[in-house]
């Protein structure tokens, strides 16, 4: 039995609108126009102890969706859920006393107390025993590097901070699973491999299973070992990231600079993509021409100052999977 | 004790918290002494224009009247401000990931929200209206002392059974701002029926007699008018036993009810967004 089983998972919502302009409104008075949303038209999909999915798409799929479905905020309108053998919202209590979740939007502290009395608020919500408390509550500030903000009401840290505590506190009940939503939105940089080297080491050291969304493909990159794509309410994609990748977009590109002049190049499946002065950036599909021959060739005929390959931007990657399945936002 | 345990430490922590809003206690108990003074003179200058035998006198009506000004924070016409902005922001996402009955949850924070707003605030409005009234020379306008020990206990019980009571209508407002999005629509309701109902505009024994068993019987009765007629020795022996056990009675009625609603409410609630 897998630790997570969602089984044909459908939600939808009814969202009143109506029209524009001061015609509209009164129309409304009258007759209010109902429509049905599908945010998840059925996915399947489960998840062994231990594993760390992220789970990417653009705005609208369904992702946030999912999570609070199974962490049980919110019931499906059809399909099956299990967490550890509890379907969450039915077994809502006993379900999310084993799970730790952080909404990146939104704080779960207390915004006048300090971090510190936030934890111990926690700690008793838990009914987590002192010496257990203690112990995690060391790990995470070594971690986390909380040690000088923790006397400090919450409202006045920086958002990078702010989400280490967020972090921090969804972790003290020592939770088997970890859902984490967009932990990363609005960080600088180092605030964001923190929370990446972080997450990493409970789910190595620990063995906490998380589940990830995020909008940053590198957070995916660097954490996730499989990656769930999904848009307009189904899964799209259930592979690893290198496997989507090399599904998707395989192109390399080539940037090089030349001694003089870029010359006009005409080399069979090899597109120019840009020049400018003595540069110019070739795309090609490895496959057809390898990259060690088009470099041979080149370097034979030309007189050639530097080159570097690249492969495409993991968001191009994304935004290009996204096109191909009609997936972007309405 | 671990059972409760949770809901202890919600209460002690948003107590301490709300004692640290030491202006608004200030801006408040300034606001009450101002309008202490207005209802006061409003009822002298009742008795003086009145023959008529009164169901209470003046001493009466002017000690109920700063009994009022006093616990005016327990009266239960607004949806605890927390809960409010949790049901607009979405944030309320978070209070169902906790292991608790959310029901027992909120009301936890509702009590000591109402506690710890009413606790300064009544002991700065007893010094003033016991105190610095009949120093400025107006004795007759004070408030008194309760009329026996038996009247201070008996109120005292009754000022708990209060607070309970008074959280478990703050939960009814909570409930219409979760169903409604918003805490207008239950504030605009229940502030009639607060002000009204419970004796805080005039005083329940004023109303004609046939509608007083009605008066006595109804939940906002205890809000007001059954501790404050305990005080001054209105109600006594069986009477002021009879009045909090109704107080207890309908606190529980309100709690069933509203635990119920919430499990409803919460089958059904929607949180859109990110």
């Amino acid at each position: 039995m897998p630790q997570i089983l969602v089984q044909e998972l459908s939600k939808s919502y009814l969202v009143s609108e109506r029209e524009a302009g001061s015609w509209g409104a009164a129309k409304g008075l009258l007759r209010r126009r109902r429509r049905v949303i599908e945010a998840l038209k059925g996915i399947s999909f489960s998840l062994e102890r231990g594993e760390l999915l992220g789970f990417i798409g653009p705005n609208g799929a369904g992702k946030s969706t999912t999570i609070k479905i199974l962490s049980g905020i919110l019931r499906p309108s059809s399909g099956r859920c299990e967490v550890r053998g509890l379907v969450p919202w039915r077994d809502r209590i006993r379900h999310v006393a084993g799970i730790g979740v952080v909404f990146g939007q939104r704080s779960q502290l207390w915004w006048d107390l300090p971090v510190i009395e936030g934890f111990e608020l926690l700690r008793d919500i838990y009914r987590v025993e002192d010496a257990d408390y203690r112990k995690s509550l060391d790990a995470m500030v070594s971690l986390m590097r909380l040690e000088r903000i923790l006397d400090q009401p919450v409202r006045q840290l920086s958002l990078g901070q702010r989400m280490r505590c967020e972090i921090a506190a969804a972790m003290l009940h020592r939770p088997a699973i970890l859902f984490l939503d967009e932990p990363t939105i609005g960080l600088d940089a180092p605030s964001k491999l923190a929370v990446r080297e972080f997450v990493a080491s409970l789910n190595r050291d620990a063995g906490v299973t998380v589940i990830l969304t995020t909008h940053d493909m590198h957070d995916i990159e660097a954490l996730a070992q499989r990656v769930i794509v999904i848009g307009n309410g189904v899964i799209l994609a259930d592979t690893s990231f290198e496997r989507l990748r090399a599904e998707v977009l395989t192109e390399r590109r080539l940037f090089i600079d030349f001694a003089g002049e870029a010359p006009a190049l005409e080399i069979p499946n090899v597109r120019v993509r840009g020049r400018e002065g003595n540069s110019i950036e070739l795309a090609f599909d490895p496959r057809q021409v390898p990259a060690p021959e088009l470099i041979g060739r080149l370097t034979a005929k030309y007189d050639l100052l530097d080159f570097h390959l690249e492969q495409p931007r993991i968001e191009e990657v994304i935004a290009h999977f996204y096109n191909l399945h009609g997936a972007t936002e309405a | 004790m671990m059972r409760i345990r949770p809901y202890l430490t919600v209460f002690r922590m948003r107590f301490a918290l709300m004692l640290q809003y030491r202006a608004a206690a200030l801006a408040g108990f300034g606001t009450q002494c101002w309008w202490g003074f207005i209802k006061v003179m409003v009822f002298a200058a009742f008795f003086r224009s009145s023959i008529a035998h009164q169901p209470m006198s003046l001493a009466q009506s002017i000690t109920y009247v700063w009994l009022g000004q006093a616990f005016l924070a327990l009266l239960p016409w607004t949806a605890d401000p927390d809960i409010a902005e949790m049901v607009r922001t979405g944030n309320v996402a978070y209070d169902r990931l906790r292991p608790l009955d959310t029901y027992f949850f909120w009301y936890a924070r509702a009590m000591a929200w109402m506690a710890a707003r009413a606790l300064p605030r009544c002991a700065m409005m007893f010094a003033f209206a016991c105190l610095v009234v009949p120093l400025l020379g107006m004795g007759a306008w004070r408030l008194r002392m309760p009329s026996s020990l038996e009247s201070a206990a008996l109120f005292a019980a009754a000022m708990a059974a209060e607070v309970l009571l008074s959280s478990a209508l703050v939960m009814i407002v909570n409930l219409g701002c979760v169903v409604t999005l918003s805490d207008r629509g239950a504030t605009t309701l229940m502030v009639p029926f607060v002000l009204v109902l419970s004796g805080s505009i005039v005083p329940l024994p004023f109303f004609p007699n046939w509608m007083q068993p009605f008066l006595f019987f109804q939940p906002f009765a205890g809000l007001v008018d059954i501790p404050y007629r305990i005080y001054f020795g209105g109600l006594t022996g069986w009477i002021a036993i009879a009045g909090l056990a109704q107080m207890l009675a309908w606190t529980i009625v309100l709690v069933l009810g509203g635990h119920r609603t919430m499990s409803a409410a919460m089958n059904r609630l929607q949180v859109q967004g990110s």
